[in-house]
């Protein structure tokens, strides 16, 4: 019974991606028990993380002792597949991540990275957030969003091109 | 006598160095004022029909952006096309040749015609200052081989750092008469409040010849831009 659940129909991904760049922060914040644990408790069954540049490696975990499956890559020519396979998205704030994610209607929690010098990135994060298109949040109180915000409810959609 | 004459003679020719010193100067300056007045206006000669077109990958998002930008690009008028990244960022490369095979397998052409080339970054992610410097010289001698090059008519950039000696040495072009190259920068929709400060050096010293911003509240704050709102 208990297997169904990490069969392929039960199967929920969520899909962290930090683009091109390197998110150590974020990495490690989806890495941490609180964050899995709230995962698990909520149904999905599968953390993909795409770890891009970041030297922080996450723990892999195959999922067979009924906890969530970890698995990471660094980098992949597109991650249109995953996303489209993923029941939510964690990204970086980068402009590519986030509008590829929205095209493809996939519930958005960005996290601006704030070790940059030149941060750049959380003006469209906020704006965004403005106009109800994704959620923000930040690594530290990741698994604390994860309870405030109702995933399943879709915020606006992006007018695809 | 002779002292006399030999001292006129030196202060003639230290004069006619100093005069010619300043007709110099006011001719560069003269220039600058003619290529500033004519950025942004339409050309008075007949266009020819194909540009030869640089375009700015930067990393990420840039690459993504201008991508997009360039799926709506008449490649007809728009070619040869001459794509530049920086030296450490081969994705953003693959992603270029991937366009362009496509559109090469698409119209059946055989083969590639765009080129391919990376330059020395100014400043990597997270480098100090005062190193940066010395990066910044040698991107600039790089980059002016590359433009001395290449030549191109248009250069489309969006906003890396990587832009800004290229735009800079195409200003230069201008000046000095090599070519006129027309400058479309496009700011990343990413800057929704704020002009990246390539976005921010190109328009304030009007080196551009069209700028485009993507959001209305960059629009009100610099009027001079022209708003096409979000491209993505």
């Amino acid at each position: 019974m208990g297997e169904s659940l990490h069969g392929v129909k039960g199967k929920r991904v969520v899909f962290i991606t930090v683009g091109t760049t390197c998110f150590d922060a974020l990495v490690k914040g989806v890495d941490s028990q609180e964050v899995k644990d709230e995962l698990l408790r909520r149904g999905y069954t599968n953390l993909l993380i795409q770890m891009g540049r970041g030297s922080y490696l996450p723990t892999k975990s195959t999922g067979d002792d009924g906890s969530l499956a970890v698995d990471y890559f660094t980098f992949s020519s597109s991650i249109a597949e995953h996303l489209k396979s993923a029941s939510f998205v964690i990204s970086h704030a980068g402009s590519g991540s986030i509008f590829e994610t929205m095209r493809l209607d996939k519930p958005l929690i960005v996290v601006v990275n704030e070790d940059p010098m030149d941060n750049h990135q959380s003006e469209l994060a906020e704006e965004f957030v403005e106009r109800k298109h994704l959620y923000c949040a930040r690594p530290p109180t990741l698994h604390r969003s994860l309870l405030f915000h109702t995933l399943l409810e879709m915020p606006h959609r992006w007018p695809s091109s | 006598m002779e002292k006399n004459i030999s001292c006129s003679f030196s202060d003639l020719s230290s004069n006619l160095g100093i005069s010619c010193f300043i007709a110099f100067i006011t001719i560069i300056l003269v220039r600058v004022i003619y290529v500033i007045y004519r950025t942004g206006k339409p050309l008075s000669k007949r266009s020819p029909q194909a540009l030869s077109t640089l375009i700015v990958l930067g990393s990420g998002g840039h690459t993504a952006e201008m991508i997009n930008l360039l799926l709506v690009l008449q490649k007809d008028r728009f070619t040869p096309r001459f794509f530049i990244a920086a030296a450490t960022d081969n994705m953003s490369i693959q992603k270029a040749r991937v366009l362009e095979s496509s559109w090469a397998d698409s119209s059946g052409v055989k083969g590639i015609s765009a080129e391919f080339m990376q330059i020395y970054r100014s400043r990597e992610v997270g480098q100090s200052y005062i190193t940066s410097v010395w990066t910044t010289l040698v991107a600039m001698v790089h980059a002016l081989w590359l433009m001395i090059k290449i030549r191109p008519q248009v250069v489309l950039c969006n906003g890396p750092g990587t832009c800004f000696p290229l735009c800079v040495i195409a200003f230069i072009f201008k000046v000095i008469g090599i070519r006129w190259s027309s400058i479309f920068y496009v700011e990343s929709i990413a800057r929704v409040k704020r002009l990246s400060l390539s976005g921010l050096l190109l328009y304030k010293l009007r080196i551009a010849d069209q700028f485009f911003v993507q959001w209305p509240q960059l629009h009100r704050k610099y009027p001079r831009a022209h708003y096409v709102g979000c491209l993505m």
